[in-house]
């Protein structure tokens, strides 16, 4: 396998955007990202395109359809909340296989104001939402927070403070969703959606759309002398565990996809400047924290209490804002962590640079399950 | 009210397949797992193609799961899609078969304090809703729709 470089990325403020729709969301990040990486369309082979909710209406072929029908392969992928960061390893792997030379990954998605994700528990022709438990997301990651307390005495006040960080991190980036401090007293008395997560401790439903351009080595030269390197792409499916099919365990292949990535790229959680992941709910963070290594068992909670994972701590975590504040527009979200990261390896993040960033990496899980793990090195 | 204790003349029938009704008076509703004959591994859910843990193919054997077991985790919903009552207990419940099953916790208060990690747990059956459908002769008539939930062990043991 060929290496890899991100020469280009671009990502629409997430927000609302009932007038627009997908092609043109997903059009306006990749001219974005064209634009970052000083190319055309004309310069592209393979555009990958994740979105989920309209995943079976060609939304690939009808962003070329409003920036270059330049006939080139086009392709449409979707992996649940992972599906932004499914699009860019397809992106990925068309260079590093040595068949593509310049790939572009383009994730969107349009939820508007959708709720509570997750549809509901059915079991045939009746539905059992609320009766046989809660299949809706905030339910499932209050028990993964709640299975976190009974291992470990994490408490609900260490799972706020999660939200406190990232919102505190949101308020230096003009692309998120949200830009608002919140105190710990403010995310304790919201009203609680799912034990232990309340409102400010659930990501938002929104829109959005980012973009990424993927070079090969050769390419990378004749474009930049700064180049940013994917030192690993992993996927990584959930295994057999004991409870998983009833209660999701988003551990355990995030542990997987951590070794994996570790081994590949040569580099442990100690090299890491900063680290974008998943926190769809105030919950999962402090859980990735030890699934990804970034801490010993049991110690997600006092990280947070210590700050260790603030801008300005020993592995800030989320300077973007997050899930939590950036929003979590499904198919986009993978491939706004990219742009984070790629944005903070360049020094270009403004007042939430990680001072001399130079290996980052990204992080996302859809439930079902899947995880995506990138290393990206400056 | 116990189904166990309505049934009569109104037809019933459980909210999911896993969930068995008496068929004879004096039998008790349970649930049912499926076991892997290789490795032992049980899951919940009819129509399994093989063992996702061993990679066994081949029919699993239907086996009838205890009905009672352990608090294993829970979350408790304040906001969910319209016509559900909240706040309610979601619960993951371990049972002896080694397998777990999601359900409402039921007769104990939504509050954190009033539960306890591996509290003793018991199924009970109870009416959910109504169905109304035209029999084979094309006659209306009403359908009970029973679901199982869990409860506090009354004699707060395993």
């Amino acid at each position: 396998m060929r290496d890899v470089y991100v020469l280009g990325v671009g990502m629409i403020k997430f927000g609302r955007y009932p007038d627009k729709d997908i092609p043109q969301l997903g059009a306006e990040a990749a001219l974005l990202a064209l634009k970052d990486a000083g190319m055309t369309i004309k310069d592209i082979e393979l555009l990958v395109c994740g979105n989920l909710f309209q995943a079976n209406a060609m939304n690939a072929q009808r962003i070329l359809q409003q920036i270059g029908q330049t006939g080139i392969p086009a392709l449409n992928v979707s992996n649940a909340c992972a599906t932004g960061s499914t699009a860019f390893r397809e992106a990925y792997l068309g260079v590093a296989s040595g068949m593509y030379d310049v790939t572009m990954a383009v994730g969107v998605e349009q939820m508007g104001k959708m709720g509570l994700l997750g549809g509901g528990a059915r079991s045939g022709g009746e539905s059992v939402e609320g009766i046989l438990g809660s299949g809706l997301m905030p339910a499932v990651f209050g028990q993964a927070g709640v299975e976190h307390m009974r291992k470990y005495g994490t408490t609900i006040e260490q799972f706020a403070k999660v939200s406190v960080k990232n919102h505190k991190h949101s308020v230096h980036n003009p692309l998120s969703q949200y830009q608002v401090e919140v105190s710990l007293e403010d995310v304790l008395k919201a009203r609680m959606v799912a034990y232990p997560n309340t409102l400010y401790m659930c990501c938002p439903t929104g829109d959005g759309a980012a973009a990424a351009i993927l070079v090969s080595a050769d390419k990378m030269k004749q474009h930049t002398n700064k180049p940013i390197k994917v030192a690993c792409s992993v996927l990584t499916s959930d295994p057999w565990t004991e409870r998983d099919l009833t209660m999701p365990d988003v551990n355990t292949l995030t542990r997987n996809a951590a070794k994996q990535a570790y081994e590949k790229a040569g580099l442990g959680p100690k090299d890491l400047d900063l680290v974008e992941l998943h926190d769809c709910f105030a919950t999962a963070e402090l859980l990735h924290y030890e699934n990804l290594g970034l801490c010993g068992e049991g110690e997600a909670g006092r990280m947070i209490d210590e700050g260790r994972t603030a801008l300005g701590g020993e592995i800030p975590v989320n300077v973007s804002g997050g899930l939590l504040s950036k929003g979590h527009p499904l198919g986009a979200t993978g491939v706004a962590n990219i742009y984070e990261i790629v944005t903070q390896l360049r020094g270009q993040a403004g007042a939430r640079q990680v001072a001399g960033a130079k290996v980052g990496l990204a992080h996302v899980i859809g439930l079902g399950s899947a995880c995506t793990i990138h290393i990206l090195t400056a | 009210m116990a189904a166990e204790e309505s049934a009569g003349e109104r037809k019933q029938r459980p909210i999911a397949p896993m969930l068995r009704l008496p068929t004879a008076p004096g039998e008790k509703p349970y649930l049912v797992g499926y076991r892997c004959q290789a490795c032992g591994a049980t899951y919940i859910g009819e129509g399994r193609v093989g063992c996702s843990k061993c990679t066994m193919t081949g029919p699993l054997q239907e086996v009838r799961l205890s009905d009672r077991g352990s608090l294993y985790v829970y979350s408790i919903v304040h906001q969910s899609v319209p016509g559900v009552a909240v706040p309610y207990i979601s619960a993951i419940v371990d049972l002896p078969e080694g397998v777990s099953v999601r359900c409402n916790l039921v007769d104990v208060d939504p509050d954190p304090a009033k539960l306890q990690f591996g509290m003793p747990v018991e199924m009970v059956t109870r009416k959910v809703r109504e169905r109304k459908e035209k029999n084979a002769e094309g006659v209306e008539e009403t359908i009970d729709i029973i679901a199982f939930f869990f409860r506090p062990s009354q004699d707060n043991k395993l």
